[in-house]
C-alpha cells in the first residue's frame, strides 16, 4: 500500500520531487499490475502438476514457455514477428498519413466535411472482415490486401480524432492568431497544429491498436508467415500451446509499440497542463 | 491618434449593441470606459480591434481606417489566452516573427524585466499564476509596439492586491513607448487609478453618457480625498446613466400595465 501513498503526496510536491515519486510510483504500478496474472499462472501450473487437470487444451505456463523458447531457437518466432511487424508498420504508416491529412482537411473546411464525412462514417461502420473478399479480388493474395486492410483499420480512428480535434480548437486561441494577423497557412502551423497534437497522439495510439487487431484478420486470410499464421497453424494442428504463445507475443508487441509511440510523442506534449504527468 | 466616428453595431436579430459612439483619443492618452452590463463595451473593443465590422461609422488610427486586425492595434483579453505550447518567451515573441532573433530576444527580456518576471523566459504557461500569466499577456500585446492598446476588463479575474501590482506593471510597460490605451472595466477604482479620461457608458443601446477628465499625476493614492471624490463622481454618473435608461425602459411597461387594468 505504500506506493499509492508516495504517488498521492507527489501530486502537491515540487516538480523535482514529483519526477522521483513518479518513478517509484511506476515500479509500484508495474508490480500491482503483474500480481494477478502471475498468481493465476502459478495457480494453473500447480493445478496441472498436481494432476487436477491434464492441461491438454489449456497448457500450463511452463509448456507455453518451452514452446516460445523452441520457436525462438529455430528462428521461426523472429521470422513471424518481423513479418507481422512489417505489415502493421506499412499499414499503420499509410492509414495514419491518410487519416491525418483527410481529417485535417475535413476539420478545417466545412464544405469538404459536409461532402465527404457521411461517406467515411458509412464506411467506418463496415466490419473489417467484410472487406477481406473484396480486397483479395482487387489486390491478390499476397501483401497488398493485408496492408490495405490494416491501413483501413488505422485510418478511421486517426481521421475521426484529427477532425474532431481541429473542430474543437479553442476559438479564443484562434482569435489571438487573428489579432496577430496570421495568414491561413501560419494559422494552421502556429495555432491549429500544436493545439491538436495531444488528440493526434491519442488518435495514433488507438489507430495502432486497431492495426494490431486487423493484422490478425489479414493473416487469417492466408499467410505463410506472421503471428496470425501461428494462430491458424496451432488450431489446425491442435497445438494450443502455440496459440497461447502467439497471443502472448501479440500482447507484448502491442504494449511495446504503444509505449514506443507514447515515448515518441511525449516531447511534443511536455507543455500540457493535465493530470497525465501525475497518473 | 485613435478616432471613432459615429460607431454603431446592430447584431443579426436586431439587437443594437452600440449606437453612434464618437470618441477621439490623443497619442499616449489613457482612457477608461466604464458602464453597466449591456452597454456594448466589449462590442466596442472588438470593433476597434478589427475583429468585428461596424454596422455604421468607422475606426481610424492616424487616418488609417481599421477594417481588420492591424499591427497598429494590440488587444489584451479578459483572460491571458497564452498559447499553452509556447514558453513564456515564445508567447511574448509571438507577434515578432518578422524581427531578427537578437531583436526578438531583446524585446522579450525588456518586457519581462518591466513586468517583474526576469528569468521566466523558459517557463510554461501552466506554471504561472493568474497574475503572472496576465503580465505575460500584457507583454505579448505590447512587444510589437502598437500605437493603440485595447484592454478588455484585463484584471477582473484577479484579487485586489494582484490587480494593484498589475496596474503598476502595465504603466511601467506603457511608459516605454506611450501608446494610446483604451481600458474597458467595470471597476471604478481601476478607472480612477489609471485613466486621463473616464468615459461613462449607458446601456440599451450602448452609447456614451458622459466624460470625466482626471488631471492629477500617476501614481494616484487611492486613499486621497481627490481619489475618493472622483470615485464618487463616476459612481454618481453611472447611477445617472442607469437611471435614465431604466426610465426609458419603464415607459412601455407602464402603458402595458395600464392596458391590462
Amino acid at each position: 500500500m505504500s506506493e499509492p501513498q508516495t504517488n498521492a503526496s507527489g501530486v502537491d510536491a515540487a516538480p523535482g520531487n514529483r519526477r522521483g515519486a513518479a518513478r517509484s510510483g511506476l515500479l509500484g504500478t508495474l508490480l500491482i499490475g503483474l500480481a494477478l496474472p502471475v498468481a493465476l499462472a502459478i495457480g494453473w501450473e500447480i493445478a496441472v502438476r498436481a494432476g487436477l487437470s491434464n492441461g491438454r487444451l489449456v497448457p500450463p505456463p511452463s509448456r507455453i514457455w518451452l514452446t516460445l523458447v523452441d520457436l525462438w531457437q529455430t528462428g521461426d518466432l523472429l521470422k513471424h514477428i518481423l513479418a507481422t511487424l512489417a505489415r502493421v508498420g506499412a499499414g499503420f504508416a499509410l492509414g495514419a498519413l491518410a487519416g491525418t491529412v483527410l481529417g485535417a482537411v475535413s476539420g478545417a473546411l466545412p464544405l469538404f466535411r459536409r461532402v465527404t464525412d457521411p461517406l467515411f462514417q458509412g464506411l467506418r461502420s463496415v466490419p473489417s472482415i467484410a472487406w477481406v473478399p473484396l480486397f483479395i479480388l482487387w489486390f491478390g493474395i499476397f501483401e497488398a490486401p493485408k496492408i490495405t486492410l490494416i491501413a483501413v483499420g488505422v485510418f478511421f480512428p486517426v481521421y475521426l480524432g484529427v477532425m474532431g480535434a481541429i473542430q474543437s480548437v479553442d476559438r479564443k486561441l484562434i482569435e489571438v492568431g487573428r489579432m496577430f494577423r496570421l495568414p491561413r497557412g501560419a494559422m494552421m502551423r502556429r495555432i491549429l497544429l500544436p493545439a491538436i497534437l495531444p488528440s493526434w497522439a491519442i488518435a495514433l495510439r488507438s489507430g495502432l491498436g486497431l492495426g494490431f487487431m486487423f493484422v490478425v484478420a489479414a493473416e487469417f486470410m492466408g499467410a505463410s508467415e506472421g503471428l496470425g499464421y501461428l494462430l491458424v497453424d496451432g488450431q489446425q494442428l491442435g497445438k494450443p500451446d502455440q496459440i497461447v504463445a502467439a497471443i502472448i507475443v501479440f500482447a507484448v508487441l502491442g504494449k511495446l509499440w504503444d509505449g514506443v509511440l507514447v515515448a515518441l510523442t511525449a516531447p511534443l506534449l511536455s507543455w500540457q497542463d493535465t493530470a497525465r504527468g501525475e497518473l | 491618434m485613435l478616432t471613432l466616428e459615429t460607431l454603431s453595431k446592430t447584431y443579426a436579430g436586431g439587437n443594437v449593441a452600440l449606437h453612434n459612439v464618437s470618441l477621439t483619443m490623443k497619442p499616449g492618452e489613457i482612457v477608461a470606459m466604464v458602464g453597466g452590463s449591456g452597454c456594448g463595451k466589449t462590442t466596442l473593443l472588438r470593433l476597434v480591434a478589427g475583429l468585428d465590422t461596424p454596422t455604421t461609422g468607422s475606426v481610424a488610427v492616424d487616418d488609417q481606417v481599421i477594417t481588420a486586425p492591424n499591427e497598429a492595434i494590440g488587444l489584451i483579453f479578459q483572460e491571458p489566452r497564452l498559447l499553452p505550447w509556447l514558453s513564456v518567451a515564445g508567447n511574448i515573441a509571438f507577434g515578432l516573427s518578422h524581427l531578427p532573433k537578437d531583436e526578438r530576444k531583446a524585446r522579450v527580456d525588456f518586457a519581462l524585466h518591466r513586468v517583474g518576471l526576469d528569468g521566466y523566459n523558459d517557463r510554461w504557461p501552466r506554471q504561472l499564476s493568474g497574475g503572472q500569466a496576465q503580465r505575460v499577456a500584457i507583454s505579448r500585446a505590447l512587444a510589437p509596439e502598437p500605437k493603440v492598446l485595447l484592454l478588455d476588463e484585463p484584471f477582473s479575474a484577479l484579487d485586489a492586491f494582484t490587480r494593484a501590482s498589475l496596474h503598476e506593471h502595465l504603466l511601467a510597460l506603457w511608459e516605454a513607448k506611450r501608446p494610446t490605451l483604451l481600458i474597458v472595466t467595470h471597476d471604478v477604482e481601476e478607472a480612477v487609478a489609471l485613466a486621463d479620461r473616464v468615459v461613462v457608458m449607458q446601456p440599451h443601446p450602448g452609447r456614451i453618457f458622459t466624460e470625466i477628465t482626471i488631471e492629477s499625476d500617476r501614481p494616484r493614492d487611492p486613499l486621497s480625498d481627490e481619489f475618493t471624490a472622483l470615485k464618487r463622481l463616476i459612481l454618481k454618473a453611472l447611477d445617472g446613466s442607469l437611471a435614465e435608461s431604466r426610465a426609458q425602459v419603464r415607459k412601455p411597461d407602464e402603458t402595458a400595465a395600464a392596458a391590462w387594468w
